[in-house]
């Protein structure tokens, strides 16, 4: 199969920051997995849907909410909790895709982000349940058949096994004929209508998928940090994944991967050396959207192109 | 004499207190050519709007195939046999040709609610999509995107697109607008090509083209439909002289 050398190449690139010497750099790598399921989820209705939301968050967070709330206060053990955490939340995205999807643009947008804001309230007010402002902790990283995901290294692995899933299954839902439905109701939605596509449902479908996996990258996030705040939930954590999605490039399978190497490395190693790092990352995006509107892998692209072209002439 | 294919009664549409449409109705047999004439803002286009379902009517009722669709989504009415071409073109620029036929193809399969079967392993779709292209000429285009073929060549995947859906009723919004002499040519041969069993339903301003096309001819003038007739009947109407022909 001629894409085996590009499959090993990747799994191996996967495997790298395992080996790191230092912890620190496991940790990163776990971190910019987490986000890049994260972003990958919000490129399904961002990059292939057309539907920019601002309120993403709710799903990595109620999900991360669920899974440390039901196994420290309901006592769930940790595989029935991650998977009630999962299906409640991507219940949740199926309502609040009912109620957004009243909306395309800009209304939608508002939308998102009320429900999003709503949310953060909750977690901020619904201190009997939340903790409030201090969060839920508690949280010990399980070890089933004498692996122990406390250790940096292997949670990483767990990390990237599931994110070398999800992007699997996102590649393939947007090469599907799901997905080509999804990208053609972007494109041109009364079009597809005419052509007898319910262009509502394909929209509510790819809401409910994104849903579903930002509640898988909730679940994952829970574990690595043994905490959660309303921090997660706030809209700061929404604007930021939106960002990475368009950094990297919406509508495209790796940009958002790239998007969360970029901010993750600027968050996490930039920030030891910077101390105003947050004004260095809006730097790198105007940078970004100044020489590659369309974003880092579909401007990358183009640049080899147009070179390679050069070197044809 | 056959059922009526498509059957409007008292159909009315306003868009803030202006009438778009009043009142109007017809009766399409299965197989006619019907055209629609008017002057700009007659209501033309809002009538086919109306008809898919891509806005709601404010009151009358629209039948296909003696079926009540008035009320119905308009994916619905995709699915009993109702296929349309817009004014101006509407179609996937950055795919390929043969892609925006597959998304045609798609809209009437089951299949476009999998999220896990590959577009590319399904050359059955793919065969029947450059069949259909086949079929109007652009077979050797196939792979190309469709921003990078001429207006002309884009109003023929256009209506293939539709005729791919195999419609019973097909309605053409200007199917003849912006084309050359020779893209005219093109097109006129592949509506003439429609099988006899598609009811045709055609808003058009070039009366040479369109006069030979249709048999009989509907007159909407001021969201009102004016005069109904056969060709010579409506070319000779006084009124149709004194609204559309200026004469």
């Amino acid at each position: 199969m001629r894409r085996a050398p590009l499959i090993v190449a990747c799994v191996a690139l996967l495997l790298v920051p395992a080996f790191s010497p230092s912890d620190f750099y496991v940790n990163v790598g776990t971190q910019i997995l987490i986000a890049a399921i994260f972003a990958l989820s919000l490129n399904l209705l961002v990059g292939y849907g057309g539907l920019i939301s601002l309120g993403h968050a709710a799903y990595l967070g109620v999900s991360a909410y669920l899974t440390i709330w039901l196994v420290t206060r309901a006592g769930l053990s940790h595989l029935p909790a991650a998977i009630a955490a999962v299906a409640l939340t991507t219940a949740m995205s199926a309502v609040f895709g009912l109620l957004s999807l009243r909306a395309t643009g800009l209304g939608f947008l508002m939308i998102t982000l009320a429900l999003g804001q709503i949310l953060w309230g909750l977690a901020y007010r619904w201190v009997s349940v939340t903790g409030g402002d201090n969060g839920l902790s508690g949280l010990r990283r399980p070890h089933p058949f004498g692996i122990d995901f406390s250790s940096p290294r292997a949670f990483y692995f767990l990390a990237a096994a599931v994110f070398a899933c999800a992007f699997v299954l996102i590649a393939v839902l947007v090469r599907s004929t799901f997905g080509a439905g999804l990208q053609g109701v972007r494109d041109q939605p009364r079009r597809m209508q005419a052509l007898g596509w319910h262009v509502w449902l394909v929209r509510l479908l790819a809401f409910v998928a994104a849903g579903f996996w930002g509640s898988v990258a909730g679940v994952l996030y829970a574990y690595y940090n043994q905490f959660v705040s309303p921090h997660v939930l706030a809209l700061t954590s929404s604007a930021e994944v939106l960002l990475m999605v368009i950094a990297g490039g919406a509508g495209t399978l790796l940009g958002p991967v790239v998007g969360a190497v970029v901010v993750v490395m600027l968050k996490n190693v930039v920030s030891a050396y910077v101390t105003r790092w947050v004004m260095l990352l809006g730097l790198v995006f105007v940078a970004i959207m100044v020489f590659m509107p369309e974003g880092l892998v579909p401007g990358l692209d183009r640049l080899r192109r147009r070179r390679l072209a050069a070197g044809e002439r | 004499m056959s059922a009526d294919a498509l059957r409007l009664s008292g159909v009315s549409k306003s868009f803030g207190g202006v009438p778009a449409v009043r009142g109007v109705s017809l009766a399409i047999a299965e197989g006619e050519r019907r055209l629609l004439l008017g002057p700009n803002g007659a209501g033309k286009t809002t009538l086919f709007n109306l008809v898919t379902g891509d806005i709601p009517a404010d009151a009358g009722g629209i039948w296909l195939f003696g079926r009540d669709i008035s009320k119905m989504r308009p994916d619905h009415r995709v699915r009993l046999g109702l296929a349309r071409t817009y004014q101006v073109i509407t179609l996937f620029p950055r795919n390929t040709l043969a892609h925006n036929i597959e998304l045609a193809l798609l809209g009437l399969s089951p299949l476009r609610w999998s999220p896990v079967t590959l577009l590319s392993r399904r050359p059955e779709l793919r065969e029947r999509a450059l069949a259909v292209l086949d079929r109007v000429g652009l077979r050797a285009a196939a792979d190309r995107p469709l921003s990078g073929t001429s207006y002309g060549e884009q109003r023929r995947v256009e209506i293939a697109m539709a005729l791919a859906q195999e419609p019973r009723v097909l309605l053409l919004d200007e199917p003849f607008a912006g084309l050359s002499q020779e893209e005219r040519r093109d097109v006129q041969h592949q509506l003439a090509a429609i099988p006899r069993r598609v009811t045709v339903v055609m808003i058009e301003h070039d009366l040479d083209v369109a006069l030979s096309f249709a048999e009989r001819i509907t007159v909407l003038h001021q969201a009102q439909s004016l005069v109904e007739g056969s060709r010579a009947e409506v070319v000779a109407d006084t009124r149709v002289q004194e609204v559309y022909l200026g004469a």
